[in-house]
């Protein structure tokens, strides 16, 4: 971001909250994501005043309510092409997305594709939770194959779009993922999507209590998670497991990741590398899904690169090309 | 007004005033034609309307009657405000434009023909089963048949161009042989073709050379009975500086005058092809230099999103498009009007439903404009009556919305958008001026405190410490703007919200009477832009004796406030429409008043004597030839 040399190094995580009754369910993994984005915004010192949250419908979308920043709440999807008009009218406020998998990815999916590829200088945090909470639960464009719900009662017979993959095939320079109990990983993931200049895509997973519970615990379950994940960091070795005694590596002479035992060959992230991005948004279990920052790659941000004046005469403007005088 | 004859040397004859209409394929150039001859036609001092006619194709296959282009001018020296009804003088650069163009022709008018493009192909393609300059067909009309595009090639021959380039320049010929007619300079058009071809020099030689030519052949040729030249006087018009003006350049300036009215420093315009609204995005893309972001978003919501986004940001959000673009902006419109932000938007009216006629005007949006939107979701609706008036509602789109916090559509409509007329430039000294005011003091604040007097909310930037709020599309308490789904609360809201645009007819200025008197027998009520072809014909039938009068309507949500007491005082009151009738049924349910309507709904803009016609209480108006826009259906 731009605006953060004026930061308000006084405030705490208490400060960023807004005087409204929260109103998600008991358990929502929303909770987490508000609280942690809270943290963030207290450890990075934001100015409430120069900064706003924008949401679209949905569970998420509830979101801005939440927050003591400048919040608009909007239309169903349409919460990035808002964004991009304030940034554009206004580029030194600090601009944050928060979205839904149905928002961002089903009826917002085109102004996704779109605010990605311009690189407009917004937050994006989309609250992946593989369904349509706020409608009581029909499967949304991630849910799996198979997903039962109210209106796929024989299940889903739909393939998900992957949010990470997607973003970056629309050219995004930052996408990041983590989930919502992962709080200090989570907060540490916001804070550098803050810090990118440009569109910075962040998916969370996140749980829904009510119509998903429990739908990413082959993920995200204590259990499991050592294996299930592979927490990357630039110049680090993919590595995973509980002991790190697994390591992901290029099948020799495929463009596929493996799994190996942990070894000189195994990877190391850098993420500057879009196809490596592109494999490692794309693992799903038996693999270990990826989190942190996938990719980051700055360049110039749309709004920058608008050339706009004022001042200019009106009266210059109304006499260019041809006139004539009539005489009295 | 009108001067008497005037000889002058070589023989002209007067005309009061004349309409010319250049017609030809998609690809022969008769647009950039007609506005040539409409900038010598300034230059010389008349007044002038004209009406652009293009095909919705871009380049449709050549000789075919759906690609004609046509470009009609109407100039004089006195009350020149349509094109024109019928046409004096017909350019037909091929047999399709001729079989298209020429049932508006004047009995006794002109046809001026390229005979080289009368062959048994392009005869065929236009469904002439013989050739109409061979036979006795025209036999109504002089018929001035030139072999225009041998003459231009033999103009241009020194230039070395292909037969291909040489043939582009046949509309040039042309030009200049209408310029001589009428007596009027060349000058503009060189210079204009020298800049517009500055990297090709040797095609601008070409075409001013074909120019030339023409002009040439008009003084050289050989004088026959009706190959004269005419002098058109001067218009009696106000003293100033002058110059052309479209309605897509009346807006776009507009605009840009309006925000500085109100003291905005920025405005955000954001649209999504398409015609003919892009012309809008075209003309303010060129205007970075005077605080105009243009942002070309991925689809009609978007641009009204982006636009809104930069209304909540402080900036001046503006959207643009045509119906169906419009309709896909509704929902983004409701928050506008949820949130009580400001936003412009606006509609060149196209012909419809769905894709309808993209290129023919049509006056059929009002519906959509007042009433289009899901709920109760009162909203301002302004229509220019002219291009120079498109300026002027531009303007005044800004100060409404600004100063009541509105979405405000304004209705220009395919034919403003491209026509154009002589403009006395104002200056911007004495546009007027309405500074809005952000809010910064915390003390009480709220973002829904309404102002007692407009019920306007404040207007707050973010970035302003502690005014930090939240606003949205769910509804909000009316004394904390807290969301609110109190049932009581909501009544209130809903009253608030229509109470605040009805309230807006305080603010703006009372209906008057255009033409005529402010009671009597019958009143022609119109809006936007049939105000020429509406005060021709009213101004015709009161020569003839007729009680009648003129009203026409630039507020069309609200109404001006006296407007039902006004219709009252007539005995009838008729309201022509480029619609199926769609002002007359708001009128209706308004007022109560017994208003009869009057459709036109061919693409074509009302001629002045189909309006007659109805005031006269006559037969319905003959239907007009087999133009493209009379096709519907």
């Amino acid at each position: 971001m731009t605006v953060t040399t004026i930061t308000d190094a006084q405030l705490t995580p208490k400060d960023y909250a807004s005087d409204q009754e929260v109103r998600w369910c008991p358990g929502c993994g929303d909770y987490a994501i508000l609280k942690a984005v809270q943290k963030a915004c207290a450890d990075m010192g934001l100015v409430r005043e120069r900064t706003v949250f924008v949401s679209g419908i949905g569970c998420a979308a509830r979101f801005p309510y939440y927050m003591s920043t400048y919040g608009f709440h909007t239309v169903h999807g349409r919460a990035p092409a808002i964004a991009t008009g304030i940034k554009l009218a206004n580029p030194e406020l600090d601009v944050w997305v928060m979205t839904g998998d149905g928002d961002g990815l089903s009826i917002g999916g085109n102004h996704m594709l779109h605010v990605l590829r311009r690189n407009v200088d917004l937050n994006i945090i989309l609250f992946n939770n593989e369904i349509y909470g706020l409608t009581k639960g029909q499967y949304s464009p991630t849910s799996r194959r198979g997903t039962r719900s109210p209106s796929t009662p024989l299940g889903s017979i739909e393939n998900p779009v992957s949010a990470c993959a997607f973003a970056l095939g629309a050219g995004a320079r930052f996408v990041a993922r983590s989930i919502d109990t992962l709080q200090a990983h989570l907060i540490t993931t916001l804070k550098r999507a803050h810090a990118h200049h440009g569109a910075s895509f962040v998916e969370i997973l996140q749980n829904c209590v009510v119509f998903n519970d429990a739908v990413f615990e082959n993920v995200t379950g204590k259990d499991v998670a050592p294996d299930a994940q592979v927490v990357v960091e630039h110049g680090k070795p993919l590595l995973f497991g509980k002991n790190k005694e697994k390591g992901l590596r290029l099948k020799p002479g495929k463009l596929e990741l493996e799994i190996v035992p942990a070894a000189p060959d195994v990877l190391v992230h850098d993420e500057t590398n879009r196809p490596l991005a592109q494999l490692l948004a794309a693992l799903e279990p038996p693999f270990p899904v990826a989190m942190g920052v996938l990719y980051c790659n700055p360049a110039t941000s749309y709004e920058r690169e608008v050339v706009v004046e004022t001042g200019g005469s009106l009266d210059a403007l109304l006499n260019s090309e041809r006139t004539w005088e009539v005489v009295p | 007004m009108a001067t008497s004859a005037v000889s002058r040397p070589g023989g002209r004859e007067t005309r009061d005033s004349v309409v010319i209409r250049f017609a030809g394929d998609s690809g022969d150039g008769m647009q950039v034609t007609g506005s040539q001859f409409t900038l010598e036609t300034a230059l010389a001092g008349s007044d002038f309307s004209t009406f652009p006619d293009f095909p919705a194709e871009i380049r449709a296959p050549t000789g075919t009657t759906f690609g004609v282009s046509a470009f009609q001018i109407h100039f004089g020296g006195t009350d020149v405000m349509t094109p024109g009804d019928s046409v004096d003088v017909l350019v037909a650069m091929n047999p399709a434009a001729l079989t298209v163009e020429m049932n508006d022709l004047k009995v006794g008018g002109t046809v001026i023909v390229d005979t080289d493009a009368f062959n048994e192909r392009n005869l065929k393609k236009a469904g002439y089963a013989k050739n109409p300059l061979e036979d006795d067909s025209l036999a109504r009309y002089q018929v001035l048949k030139f072999d225009i595009t041998k003459l231009t090639a033999e103009a241009v021959k020194p230039h070395g161009l292909s037969s291909r380039e040489a043939h582009l320049c046949r509309n040039m010929w042309a030009l200049g042989l209408l310029l001589w007619m009428y007596g009027h300079e060349r000058t503009a058009t060189i210079e204009w073709l020298q800049r517009k071809f500055a990297k090709k020099p040797v095609i601008a030689a070409a075409n001013i050379a074909a120019l030339n030519a023409g002009h040439a052949f008009g003084e050289t040729a050989e004088m026959t009975e009706h190959m004269v030249g005419y002098v058109v006087p001067k218009a009696a018009v106000q003293a100033g500086r002058y110059r052309t003006v479209s309605g897509t350049e009346g807006l776009a300036w507009g605009l840009v005058a309006g925000m500085r009215a109100a003291g905005i420093e920025k405005m955000v315009f954001a649209g999504y092809p398409i015609t003919p609204a892009s012309a809008l995005l075209h003309t303010l893309a060129n205007l970075r230099a005077y605080g105009v972001v243009t942002f070309q978003a991925e689809d009609e919501i978007a641009a009204s999103g982006a636009a809104l986004g930069a209304s909540y940001a402080g900036a001046l959000g503006v959207t643009s498009s045509s119906g169906p673009g419009i309709a896909l902006k509704t929902e983004m419109l409701g928050l506008a009007i949820a949130t009580e932000l400001p936003l412009i938007v606006i509609d060149s009216q196209r012909a419809g439903p769905s894709t309808g006629m993209p290129t023919k005007a049509e006056q059929s949006d009002l519906f959509q404009a007042v009433h289009g939107r899901n709920a109760d979701a009162p909203l301002a609706v302004l229509a220019p009556t002219s291009t120079a008036d498109c300026f002027d509602i531009a303007i005044e789109a800004v100060r409404l919305a600004t100063k009541y916090m509105t979405p405000v559509i304004v209705l220009s409509d395919g034919y403003l958008a491209h026509a154009a007329e002589p403009w006395l430039i104002p200056r911007e000294a004495d546009l007027p001026r309405f500074p809005v005011t952000y809010r910064t003091d915390p003390e009480g604040f709220h973002p829904f405190l309404r102002d007692r007097e407009t019920l306007a909310r404040p207007w707050v930037k973010p970035g302003t410490p502690q005014l930090e709020h939240r606003i949205g599309g769910l509804e909000r308490d009316y004394d904390s703007g807290h969301i609110s789904y109190d049932p009581d609360n909501h009544a209130r809201m809903t009253k608030a919200r229509a109470d605040k645009i009805a309230g807006i007819a305080n603010d703006t200025p009372l209906q008057t009477v255009s033409l005529g008197d402010d009671h009597g027998k019958l009143a022609v009520v119109g809006w936007g832009s049939t105000f020429g072809a509406i005060h021709q014909a009213v101004k015709i039938a009161r020569d003839e004796g007729r009680d009648v009068a003129h009203i026409h309507v630039r507020y069309l949500s609200p109404f001006p406030r006296n407007l039902g007491d006004l219709l009252k005082r007539y005995d009838r009151v008729l309201v022509p429409e480029m619609n199926n009738g769609q002002l007359v049924k708001l009128l209706r349910a308004e007022y109560l008043v017994d208003a009869e309507g009057f459709s036109k709904v061919t693409g074509k803009p009302f001629r002045v004597t189909d309006i007659v016609q109805r005031i006269r209480g006559g037969a319905p108006p003959p239907a007009e030839g087999s133009g493209l826009g009379g096709e519907a259906g």
